[in-house]
């Protein structure tokens, strides 16, 4: 299909324009769609981290009433003491300075994090061998806890006396660990 | 000059190896890990001397490491090549444009056969990537797990009980993990089923690309697959959406491509041994155009329509017909219609050199 404004070139985007309730049918290439200032859905005329500091952004003006405080006032925004990066900036760009920014942004992360990982904020992935050693026996024990609940809610109570004798075990493991270092 | 075979061949050794599991659809698998140290600043906003000794450290450390038969890594230094030759590295997929162009003290170390790449101050310290042939997704996590627990035996990551491997991008946190397929899909495309599947993919949180990444227009009906999300999944259970999804697309691609060949065998003939003629004589080849002729041989090739021929010509003429390396083999810039002129006669002395040995 050519393209309806230049009839030269092949059409790359074909869409549906509703404006108050018409609908019009639209067939353009790439070259006069820009001209004409459509914006392409799901084209990468924006990159990943404008779209992204968009998202931090929206708190941040819904926040202050949309009213422009920022200059004028001491900021209140959080600031990472490790690298000195600021809330503002980071919203801007879209990066972390450090390890540091999150725990210096860490009450304004949940929500970002979950818009951007379908929902979720949190790790389930894997842990470091060497200096994750307690996170590691910590999360294997609530996951045990986890199970065994679910073994006494299903009544299933061998298995669940068996799962509690293994969890009295580790338990001791680990404070006997704690005892030696 | 050793570090020269790097930029002078088209072809990474680890892509002659054994075609691997689905090669005649899934081209390569890949796993990219992004780490950080946990004493430094992330590169992005990180000062000359922080990015200097972050290279320090971290190249240090990798220079101990030892790939299959004892080998070592060799280090690339951004700072010591042109702009032509990090375009090169670009095209073959061993760094990323980013490395090349906007890093500051970045480098890339890579293993002999150039299928382990770890990037230094890229945009986050270390991204290690590893590249296999074919569909091998869990190898390939294994054998990025063992780089990754290597690695942590010498480096503090910057990890976090609750948000996992604290990463420059909020989009790279968690697992860190990028896992990704390549895939050459012409008989989805050309039943125009593709677009039906596409969203259906977005739907489960992964993403389609071009060969080139974010940003890259799906050239010679090749596309990566890859998991979008990297918090909140073990990377077995990403690993295991993308191999499920996977899985589908190559059944839905062998699918149709059987149908085409039984509806219509002489029209599928006709536009392979067409672009393979177009190919063998044409003089002057436009990129888009030559890749999709070269999407079309191979796809003759997995048909067993074109015998005699290495499916290797895709991948790598795809490559080696990318402007980087024509003016790396040129010696010089290049117009751009110098660049289809050589592209064809590239192509044309590609095509003869297999017919010598395939004959």
């Amino acid at each position: 299909m050519l393209c309806q404004e230049c009839q030269t070139r092949q059409a790359a985007l074909h869409f549906t324009k509703i404006i108050n309730g018409k609908k019009a049918e639209m067939h353009l290439c790439d070259e006069c769609a820009r001209n004409k200032g459509e914006q392409i859905p799901g084209s990468n005329s924006y990159s990943i981290h404008e779209l992204l500091s968009g998202l931090l952004n929206v708190e941040q003006v819904s926040g202050n009433n949309g009213f422009k405080t920022q200059e004028t006032e001491e900021p209140k925004q959080p600031v990472c003491r490790g690298c000195g990066l600021t809330y503002e900036r980071f919203a801007k760009t879209g990066r972390f300075g450090c390890a540091q920014c999150y725990q210096a942004f860490e009450t304004k992360l949940d929500p970002i994090l979950k818009r951007v990982h379908s929902g979720n904020y949190r790790h389930s992935g894997k842990i470091p061998k060497r200096t994750g050693g307690n996170i590691k026996v910590q999360r294997e024990m609530e996951q045990l806890r986890e199970d065994l609940r679910s073994r006494v809610e299903q009544e299933e109570f061998e298995e669940a006396a068996r799962l509690r004798d293994y969890i009295r075990e580790l338990e001791k493991k680990m404070h006997s660990g704690e005892e030696d270092a | 000059m050793s570090l020269q075979r790097f930029i002078s061949e088209a072809i990474s050794p680890w892509m002659k190896n054994e075609p691997g599991p689905d090669s005649d659809i899934v081209l390569s698998t890949r796993i990219r890990l992004a780490r950080n140290m946990e004493q430094y600043p992330f590169p992005v906003f990180a000062s000359q001397e922080t990015a200097e000794a972050v290279l320090h450290h971290t190249a240090r450390e990798f220079s101990s490491i030892r790939m299959q038969a004892g080998s070592s890594l060799e280090r690339l230094n951004m700072d010591d090549f042109t702009l032509n030759e990090k375009r090169v590295l670009v095209e073959k997929h061993l760094i990323s444009p980013y490395l090349a162009e906007r890093s500051q003290f970045g480098a890339v170390m890579l293993s002999p056969d150039e299928s382990v790449s770890i990037m230094l101050n890229e945009e986050d310290h270390i991204r290690m990537q590893s590249l296999f042939r074919g569909f091998q997704l869990s190898e390939g996590l294994d054998f990025s797990n063992k780089l990754d627990d290597w690695t942590e035996e010498k480096i503090t990551y910057a990890f976090d009980e609750k948000r996992g491997y604290l990463t420059s991008c909020p989009t790279n946190v968690g697992t860190g993990m990028r896992a990704s397929v390549m895939m050459h899909l012409p008989a989805l495309v050309m039943t125009r089923q593709l677009n039906r599947i596409l969203p259906a993919i977005h739907q489960l949180g992964l993403v389609v690309r071009g060969i080139y990444g974010e940003g890259s227009e799906a050239q010679g009906n090749l596309f990566q697959i890859s998991n979008q999300m990297t918090l909140g999944k073990s990377e077995e259970d990403i690993v295991e959406d993308l191999q499920g999804v996977v899985t589908q697309i190559i059944r839905q691609e062998r699918m149709a491509r059987d149908a085409l060949m039984r509806s219509s065998r002489t029209y599928m003939e006709d536009k392979v041994f067409r672009s393979f003629g177009i190919l063998k004589n044409s003089r002057i080849m436009e990129s888009k155009e030559a890749t999709e002729r070269l999407s079309d041989v191979r796809l003759g090739i997995d048909l067993d329509l074109i015998k005699g021929i290495s499916g290797n010509i895709l991948n790598e003429l795809m490559i080696l017909t990318q402007s980087g390396f024509l003016q790396q083999y040129a010696k010089k810039e290049l117009r751009a219609d110098e660049r289809d002129m050589r592209r064809a006669s590239l192509i044309r002395e590609r095509m003869e050199l297999e017919k010598e040995s395939g004959e």
